[in-house]
Order: structure tokens, then C-alpha cells, then sequence
């Protein structure tokens, strides 16, 4: 579980896809999702797959990327064992064709999963921030989207914190039922929801104390500028989508 | 007995926050270990009841490998306070919030409810019982953690950073509570940066930094030696301080506080035929 939340952290890295401008990468990750949801054929979405693996070189982050995804593997076993299921159901025994939907709503959730990944990986929460400003999404909102992202390793720390002070008073999550497991997630989780309550009473009062609101209308320091780079990497995406549509109709 | 041999942790991150760690603890003892921030103090006491497994090296507990037991094996025996009471409330009431590790430990109703009364009784929470845990203040919620630890009674108590952000009752209230738990012959651990705190107690001390031991032994020799604790980032204390700084040689370092203090100046004052009381 950790590990997702760690794939899905900013890392500082000079790259040529970090300085891309999170419009171009988000019409990126825009036609990926678009394309995993409208393709059920598992080798439609392999190629996509593979696809994401020359930017993730490119982007120098192939041990961050490769380690989310494997924290989601047992999302992912998940998935494919509850399809696998259901088709079994419905069709009365094992067909190839559960077996492809299986496979193909698996590679889908590890495609998001890693396209997703690869974009928070590259942009910062700030520069996430001003590309939302300038899809004219109010600064609230933005302030709250970027805090939330912000925050996500802190919580994943205190969740741990949490984890190991109930450890030493006997908790074991390890053991017991399915029910039971549930249960003992309580004292794990209770803390953590009130510690974030906490968090955001004192995040509105700093901000408060520092004139959050002050004035109507911020202007930043830096300002997001769309590159050459940014053009070649949206028209290539739109590419993608289009050529896929042409190619194989869904 | 706790034994920490030759122990290095490294955190999944790449930190290594432990370089080589020996110290064994031995029952009824009172060791303070001191040092600056990141010095590897906490990740020590995790080790002790096992949160933490040692990268290499060994942590045996009265004759357990750690890596052989499980959490909640070694923490009825090593009793660990975390420092922020808001990482582990979540029960309705200050009892509920108490009896938790008894119940996990599978202690008979009748005793639990005979235990948690004695400790909210001794922690001086009998008054809150029914009350939420959030509704308490932070010198109350510190003994409530306190208290939701020693009621199980482990054979060694750790307590991290008891002292942070309490006032001085609250300090006392805590000191109470580390003298009577060592006079039933237990062990006591505080990891802590508050020197007033540990001049007080007279503990063993364990100096660290960086990931190592740097000096271990009693109160008076290690927070006397200057050389020691700029090593560890810590001022001495003022009494000491101002030994040195008097320079004189009827005046031992080795001075702590007041009282360390007028035992040697009394009489010098007195032969002066200075001291009137």
C-alpha cells in the first residue's frame, strides 16, 4: 500500500518529460484513459502498455513507476480473480472469452494505474496547481486539490506511525478472520481520520494567519508557458488516439 | 535483558539510521538515551519490541531473537510510549481506551476491569473514566498513553520522549509514575531531549549520534563532559556550566544541579566564615 502512495509522489529529476507543461502531459494521460476505457481487447491495451514504457526511460523514473505498480498488484490479482469469477458464473464454467475480459479489465486498471503514475510522478503539485488556474478552475479548488496531494505522503507516515503504536499495545493485523480483519482496522483507522481532521483545522489557520483570500484576483511568480516540446508531445498524443481509432475500431 | 548487538538499520528509503549499535539493558535499570534529532533514538526503541527488525545484527529479549517473535509477543514484555498520544486514541472512553492492549492480550474481564481502575486510579484519570480521550487535555492525554501501556505491566517500559510539551506538574506526574514502576524492580527506558529531566532522575545514560553509541554510562560522568556532549549536539547542563566556568579547582565538574552544587560550596564558605544559614 505504501508503495502506491510512494509512485505517486513528485521526485525532483531533470528529465524531458518533468519539463514538459502538465497541460501537454495531462492531454496525454487523457487520451490513455480514454483509450483503455473504449478498448476491452487485451492486445489493444498490451500496446499501450508498452507504449508508456519509453516515456517512463525517458522521465528517469522506471524504479518509482515499476514499484507503484507493484503495489498495486494485489489490486490487481483482485480484479482479475473477481472477473474471472463473475464470468464463471454467468457462463457456467471457464470460457476464453472470461478469460479475455479478465485479462483485459486487469491490464486496464495497471494502464491507469501507470499512467497516472508516470504524471504525478513528473509535475509538481505547483505546477499541477497553476495548470488547473489556467483551465480557469477556481483557486480554491486548485488550493484544495494540491493540499490533498501534498499531504498524501505525510498521512501515509502517520499512518504507519498509528500502525506501530497499536502493534505495541497487542493489535494483530495479521491474524483472525475476514470480519475480524475488518474490525481491527478500527483503531487504525479512527486515528488517522482524526489526526487529518486535526491537520486541516491547523492548515486553515495557518493559512488564515498568512492573508489566505486577502485579494481577488493572485498572480504567480512563475508562470506556465507552452514549449515546442509541448506541441510535439500533444499532437503526438492525439496522434495515438486518432491512428487507434482508424486502425481498430473499437 | 535486552541485548543489541552489532546492530545497523536502513530504512526501505536507503537511511541508515542505526551504524553498529551494542548495548544491553539488564532488568531493574533506568537508562536515558540522548542525543540529537535523527541520531537514531527512536529507531533503537523500536527495535526493542520488535516494529523493527535489524538490517544486521541482533536484538535478543530476555533470550528471544526479535526476528523469531512477533509485535505483540515482545510488546507484553517491552512496553512502548509512543510520543504523540493522538497516534493511538480511538476508543469512546478513557477505560476502553486502556483495557485495548488487555484485551489483546487475553487478560480475564474481572482482571481487566481490576487493572484498569488501579492505573486510572494511579495516573490520577479515575475522574475521566467515562469521558472521550479527545476530550482530555495534552498533559492528560499523555498519561492516558501512559497509562494504556503500564497497565499491562511489561518487564520494560519505553518512553518516548515522556517530557515533550508538558508542563512542570506534568513532569512530575510522570517522574511518579517512573519511580514506582522502577521500585517494583521493572525496567525503565526514556528516550529524551529535556536534560533538566534526566539531571533529576540521575539515570544511566546513552549518548548517540549519528547512528552510534557514542558514550554510555552514569548521569554524572556523560552530562559533565563537554567534549561528550557537543558531540551529541547537547548543551551541559547549567550547574556543570557554571562549574567550569568558575574554574576552580575545590569545584569538580562532575557538579549537576543546585544541590551538587551547594554541597561543595557550603563548605568552602563556611571555612571562609562567609556563610551564614
Amino acid at each position: 500500500m505504501m508503495r502506491v502512495f510512494e509512485g505517486l509522489r513528485f521526485r525532483r529529476i531533470p528529465s524531458p518529460v518533468h519539463e514538459l507543461d502538465p497541460r501537454s502531459k495531462a492531454v496525454y494521460v487523457a487520451v490513455v484513459s480514454i483509450l483503455s476505457i473504449v478498448y476491452s481487447d487485451p492486445l489493444v491495451l498490451t500496446v499501450l502498455l508498452i507504449i508508456q514504457i519509453p516515456l517512463v526511460y525517458a522521465a528517469k523514473v522506471v524504479r518509482f513507476w515499476l514499484n507503484s505498480l507493484r503495489g498495486s498488484t494485489f489490486l490487481a490479482v483482485f480484479i482479475f480473480a473477481v472477473n474471472l469469477l463473475t464470468s464463471y458464473l454467468y457462463m457456467g464454467g471457464f470460457t476464453l472469452e472470461g478469460l479475455l475480459t479478465a485479462t483485459a479489465m486487469t491490464l486496464r486498471f495497471i494502464l491507469l494505474m501507470g499512467v497516472f503514475s508516470l504524471f504525478f510522478l513528473t509535475t509538481t503539485p505547483e505546477d499541477l496547481s497553476l495548470a488547473l488556474e489556467k483551465l480557469r478552475i477556481p483557486y480554491d479548488i486548485c488550493f484544495a486539490f494540491t493540499a490533498a496531494m501534498r499531504f498524501v505522503p505525510d498521512i501515509a507516515l502517520e499512518a504507519q506511525s498509528i500502525m506501530d503504536a497499536q502493534k505495541s499495545r497487542g493489535l494483530e493485523l495479521e491474524r483472525g478472520g475476514f470480519i475480524e480483519r475488518i474490525r481491527k482496522t478500527l483503531p487504525i483507522l479512527v486515528p488517522l481520520f482524526i489526526r487529518s481532521f486535526q491537520r486541516s483545522l491547523e492548515l486553515a489557520e495557518a493559512m488564515e494567519s498568512r492573508a489566505y483570500g486577502a485579494i481577488e484576483k493572485r498572480t504567480s511568480l512563475y508562470e506556465l508557458k507552452m514549449s515546442k516540446n509541448d506541441y510535439v508531445f500533444m499532437i503526438l498524443s492525439i496522434i495515438l488516439l486518432t491512428a487507434t481509432l482508424l486502425i481498430k475500431p473499437p | 535483558m535486552i541485548e543489541v548487538k552489532d546492530v545497523y538499520y536502513t530504512y526501505p528509503n536507503g537511511f541508515t539510521a542505526l551504524r553498529g549499535v551494542n548495548l544491553t539493558i539488564r532488568k531493574g535499570e533506568c537508562v536515558a538515551i540522548m542525543g540529537e534529532n535523527g541520531a537514531g533514538k527512536t529507531t533503537l526503541v523500536k527495535h526493542f519490541n520488535g516494529l523493527l527488525k535489524p538490517t544486521r545484527g541482533t536484538v535478543i529479549v530476555d533470550g528471544v531473537e526479535t526476528k523469531d517473535a512477533s509485535v505483540a509477543q515482545l510488546s507484553r514484555k517491552v512496553g512502548l510510549v509512543f510520543q504523540n498520544p493522538d497516534h493511538q486514541f480511538f476508543s469512546e472512553t478513557v477505560e476502553e481506551e486502556v483495557a485495548f492492549a488487555l484485551r489483546n492480550f487475553g487478560f480475564p474481564e474481572d482482571e481487566v476491569e481490576r487493572r484498569v481502575e488501579k492505573v486510572l486510579k494511579r495516573m490520577g484519570l479515575l475522574g475521566y473514566r467515562k469521558s472521550s480521550p479527545f476530550s482530555l487535555s495534552g498533559g492528560e492525554k499523555k498519561r492516558l498513553a501512559i497509562a494504556s501501556i503500564v497497565v499491562f505491566e511489561p518487564e520494560y517500559l519505553v518512553l518516548d520522549e515522556p517530557t515533550i510539551g508538558q508542563d512542570y506538574i506534568q513532569k512530575v506526574e510522570i517522574r511518579r509514575v517512573i519511580d514506582s514502576y522502577l521500585e517494583t524492580g521493572r525496567t525503565v527506558v526514556i528516550v529524551t531531549h529535556d536534560l533538566e529531566f534526566v539531571v533529576d532522575l540521575r539515570p544511566r545514560v546513552v549518548l548517540m549520534s549519528r547512528g552510534r553509541i557514542i558514550a554510555d554510562g552514569k548521569a554524572e560522568e556523560i552530562l559533565s563532559d563537554s567534549k561528550l556532549m557537543d558531540d551529541a549536539s547537547l548543551l551541559l547542563p547549567q550547574m556543570t556550566e557554571l562549574a567550569y566556568k568558575l574554574g576552580n579547582p575545590k569545584i569538580p565538574r562532575t557538579i549537576l544541579d543546585e544541590n551538587d552544587m551547594l554541597e561543595v560550596v557550603k563548605p568552602l564558605l563556611k571555612h571562609r566564615g562567609g556563610w551564614r544559614s
